[in-house]
C-alpha cells in the first residue's frame, strides 16, 4: 500500500503526435524534456516572464484549443502538445523622441488594427489572461492611457497574433503605447528627480561621508541616529 | 431619463463637437446620456451576405453589453452605427439559429436575449416631441436657414430608416422647433460617398460639390446632418472640392446637436465648434447667435 | 465585339446560384426596368450598370462580374434598394460578388498604402468601413 502511494502518479500526454507516459508534477517543458526532447527553441527564463515558450494545447475528445506558457502550465491526462517556436510579426520603426502622444499614433504605426472585428479571439489565447480586444479598441479609439493600462502584464508571446483573424499583432500596439505613455502621458515623478538632482548637486555627500567615518569608528551611534531617524509620512 | 448611448469610434476624435453638444443638449432636456460600458466598434458598415456571422459579432457584443446593464434600449448618435447595430440586432432577432451560433461563440459573455431596442437620438427627441425642445429654446435660430442633409443609413433601407426613405421631414421638423427655417434640398438623401473617402476622394469631391452647391444656391447658410462620415466627406473634404471645382464656395457643416446646444443657449464650449473644418463661428457671429466669450455673464 | 453565351452552361448556372445564396436576394425577380441604375448615385463612374450587374447575374458571368470596376465604386448607400419594385436588394448583390474575390485574399485596397498623412487626417470610422468593404 505504501508503495503505491510513494509511486509517482503518471499521465498520457501526446507530443506532436506521440504518446508519452510523464509524472503529473510537471509542467509542459519538464514533461517534454522527460520524454527526451532538448529545447533550442521556444524556451527562455523557465520563469513565466519571457514569453518565449507560447504552447498550443487540446484534451482527448475536447475540440477546443488552449493556450499557455510551457512552464507555467502542468501537463494533465489526455493533452496533445506542441510548442510554437516563434511568430512572425514585424514592429513599426520608430523614433521615441519624434513621436507625439496624438490619438491617431497608434493608428498610423499599425493601420491594420481598423481590421478588428471584435471576435476576442485575442483575449482567449492569452496565457496572461489580458483584456486584449478592449485593448485593440482602445488603440483604434485613440485612448493611449487605457491601451497602456490594460496590456501591462503583456510578455508578447505573440499567441493573440498567430490567432487573430485580421491579422493584427496586438502585442506591438501595447508595446508602444506602453511607451508613449510612460514617456509622454504618466505623471513625472517629480519628488524622484528632485532627489536625484540634489544628489547629483552633492547636497548629501557630506552626511553621507560623515556616516562611513561613523561606521568604522563608532557603529552603536550610526545604529543610534538610523532607529531614531525622522520618517515622513505623505 | 437615463438612457445607455454608444459613441462609436469616432465620436471621440472628429465628432468630438457632436458628442460633446449632444450631452449638454439632451441634459437640458432632462436625458443623460449615459456612455455604454466597454462598448467596441460596431464595425461601421453592416455586413450584407447571408453567411458571414463573424462581422455581426461586434454589434451583437454591443447589445450584450446593454443586457449586462440591465437596460433594453441603446441609444446612438452616428447614422452609420444606428444602421450597423439595428441590423444586426434585426438578424439574430429573426434568426434564432445564428444567433445560438453566435452566443456559443462568444461563450465568455452572457447570452444575448434579445431584448434590446436600438434607437437613433432623432428617435428618441421625435418620441419626447419637438415642441418639448421648442420649450427650451433660450435663443430661437431666427435668420438662419439650414439645409438638412439625411444621407442614407438615416432612411435606408427603409425597414432601417428612422424616417420616409423619399420625404422625410424628422430633421426638418427638428430645426424648425428651434426657431430657424428650412430649404428643400433634393440632394438631401444622396450619398456623401461615404468610405470612398479613402481611396477614391476625387469620386467624394464631386458628390459633395453637388450637395453643397445647391444647398448654397438654394439660399442656405449650413448644412446640418448627423453623421461623422458625411461631416468629414462635406465638411473636410470641401479642400478636396474646392481644388477640382474653383468656383466653389464654402458652406459650414453642423449636427444637429450643435443647433440645438446653440438654440438652449449653452455656452460655446459645449458646441464643440472648434473642431468643424469651416468655419461656423462668421456665420453665427453675423446672425447674432453667438456671444463672443469675453461677454457670457453666465 | 460579340460574345456567346450558353444559358445551360453549368459553371454559369452554379455562379449565379452561388451569388443569389451568398446575397440572400430573390435575382431572378429583375426584369431590367433600371430603376437602379437611375438610383445609383455613383452609377458615372460605373462600366456595369446596377442593372447590368444583376442582369450578368443572371446569366452567371462571372469574369465579366468580377472583374467589374462597379463592384468596387458601389457606396452601399442603398438607393437602389429603395427604388426597386420587386424589392431586390442589389447592394447585397454587389457585396457578394466583392466577396468572391476577397475570400480568395484578393484586396482591393491595402491598409498600409495610405500614407501617414492619411492616417492622421482620415476619421477611424471611414478607414474600418473602407476596409470592411474593400478588404478581408
Amino acid at each position: 500500500m505504501q508503495e503505491e502511494a510513494e509511486k509517482e502518479k503518471m499521465v498520457k500526454v501526446y507530443i506532436m503526435g506521440r504518446e508519452f507516459e510523464v509524472p503529473a508534477t510537471l509542467n509542459i517543458v519538464k514533461a517534454f524534456e522527460y520524454a527526451g526532447y532538448r529545447f533550442i527553441r521556444g524556451i527562455g527564463c523557465r520563469g513565466g516572464y519571457c514569453g518565449a515558450c507560447a504552447t498550443v494545447y487540446r484534451f482527448k475528445d475536447d475540440y477546443r484549443l488552449n493556450f499557455a506558457l510551457a512552464c507555467q502550465k502542468a501537463v494533465e491526462d489526455g493533452m496533445y502538445l506542441t510548442i510554437l517556436p516563434f511568430v512572425p510579426a514585424e514592429k513599426a520603426k520608430y523614433d521615441m523622441n519624434k513621436l507625439k502622444p496624438r490619438g491617431t499614433v497608434l493608428l498610423e504605426l499599425y493601420p491594420e488594427i481598423a481590421r478588428c472585428v471584435a471576435c476576442n479571439t485575442c483575449t482567449k489565447a492569452c496565457p496572461q489572461e489580458l483584456e486584449v480586444m478592449d485593448y485593440v479598441q482602445a488603440a483604434i479609439r485613440g485612448d493611449i492611457e487605457e491601451v497602456a493600462n490594460l496590456s501591462f502584464d503583456c510578455i508578447q508571446c505573440g499567441l493573440c497574433a498567430m490567432r487573430c483573424p485580421a491579422e493584427i499583432v496586438p502585442y506591438n500596439v501595447g508595446q508602444i503605447a506602453r511607451r508613449l505613455f510612460a514617456k509622454y502621458i504618466a505623471p513625472k515623478a517629480h519628488p524622484t528627480h528632485a532627489r536625484v538632482d540634489e544628489i547629483n548637486a552633492c547636497v548629501f555627500d557630506e552626511e553621507l561621508d560623515n556616516y562611513i567615518i561613523l561606521a568604522k569608528e563608532d557603529i552603536e551611534r550610526l545604529k543610534k541616529i538610523y532607529v531614531e531617524r525622522e520618517i515622513k509620512v505623505g | 431619463m437615463k438612457i445607455p448611448y454608444f459613441p462609436g469610434c469616432s465620436l471621440k476624435t472628429i465628432g468630438e463637437g457632436f458628442e460633446k453638444s449632444a450631452i449638454a443638449s439632451a441634459a437640458v432636456l432632462d436625458i443623460e446620456l449615459e456612455e455604454l460600458p466597454r462598448w467596441v466598434c460596431c464595425g461601421t458598415v453592416s455586413s450584407l451576405t447571408t453567411d458571414d456571422l463573424m462581422h455581426h459579432l461586434a454589434p451583437v457584443r454591443n447589445l450584450i453589453r446593454v443586457e449586462d446593464i440591465n437596460e433594453t434600449q441603446l441609444v446612438t448618435l452616428c447614422s452609420v452605427c444606428y444602421s450597423t447595430l439595428k441590423r444586426s440586432n434585426a438578424l439574430v432577432k429573426n434568426d434564432p439559429e445564428k444567433l445560438k451560433t453566435m452566443n456559443q461563440f462568444m461563450y465568455r459573455e452572457r447570452d444575448y436575449q434579445g431584448n434590446v431596442k436600438v434607437l437613433h437620438f432623432l428617435e428618441l427627441l421625435r418620441e419626447i416631441g419637438f415642441y418639448k425642445l421648442k420649450e427650451k429654446v433660450k435663443r430661437p435660430l431666427k435668420g438662419l436657414t439650414l439645409s438638412p442633409y439625411y444621407g442614407c443609413l438615416l432612411v435606408r433601407p427603409k425597414e432601417f430608416g428612422i424616417d420616409d426613405p423619399e420625404n422625410p421631414t424628422i430633421l426638418q421638423d427638428l430645426v424648425k422647433s428651434l426657431g430657424a427655417d428650412v430649404i428643400d434640398n433634393p440632394y438631401q438623401l444622396k450619398c456623401c460617398g461615404s468610405y470612398h473617402t479613402v481611396d477614391k476622394p476625387n469620386l467624394v469631391a464631386d458628390l459633395g460639390y453637388k450637395i453643397l452647391t445647391y444647398a448654397r444656391n438654394s439660399g442656405a447658410d449650413a448644412l446640418v446632418l448627423s453623421c461623422p462620415l458625411c461631416a468629414f466627406n462635406l465638411d473636410n473634404r470641401q479642400r478636396e472640392i474646392k481644388r477640382q471645382f474653383p468656383d466653389f464656395v464654402e458652406i459650414p457643416i453642423l449636427y444637429f446637436t450643435q443647433l440645438m446646444a446653440l438654440a438652449f443657449g449653452l455656452d460655446e464650449e459645449k458646441l464643440g465648434l472648434e473642431i468643424n473644418y469651416v468655419d461656423p463661428m462668421p456665420l453665427l457671429k453675423e446672425k447674432s447667435l453667438i456671444k463672443p466669450m469675453s461677454l457670457i455673464k453666465e | 465585339m460579340s460574345k456567346t453565351i450558353r444559358l445551360d452552361s453549368p459553371e454559369a448556372t452554379k455562379f449565379a446560384a452561388k451569388i443569389q445564396e451568398r446575397s440572400g436576394e430573390p435575382i431572378d425577380m429583375c426584369f431590367q426596368c433600371g430603376e437602379c441604375s437611375s438610383a445609383c448615385p455613383v452609377s458615372s463612374d460605373m462600366d456595369l450598370m446596377p442593372s447590368t450587374l444583376v442582369r450578368f447575374t443572371q446569366l452567371g458571368l462571372k469574369d465579366e462580374l468580377i472583374n467589374s470596376k462597379t463592384i468596387w465604386v458601389c457606396a452601399s448607400c442603398f438607393n437602389c434598394v429603395a427604388r426597386c419594385p420587386k424589392g431586390i436588394d442589389i447592394a447585397k448583390v454587389a457585396e457578394a460578388l466583392r466577396q468572391e474575390l476577397l475570400r480568395k485574399k484578393l484586396d482591393y485596397v491595402e491598409v498600409r498604402d495610405l500614407s501617414i498623412e492619411e492616417r492622421q487626417e482620415i476619421p477611424q470610422i471611414a478607414i474600418i468601413s473602407n476596409l470592411r468593404k474593400f478588404s478581408r
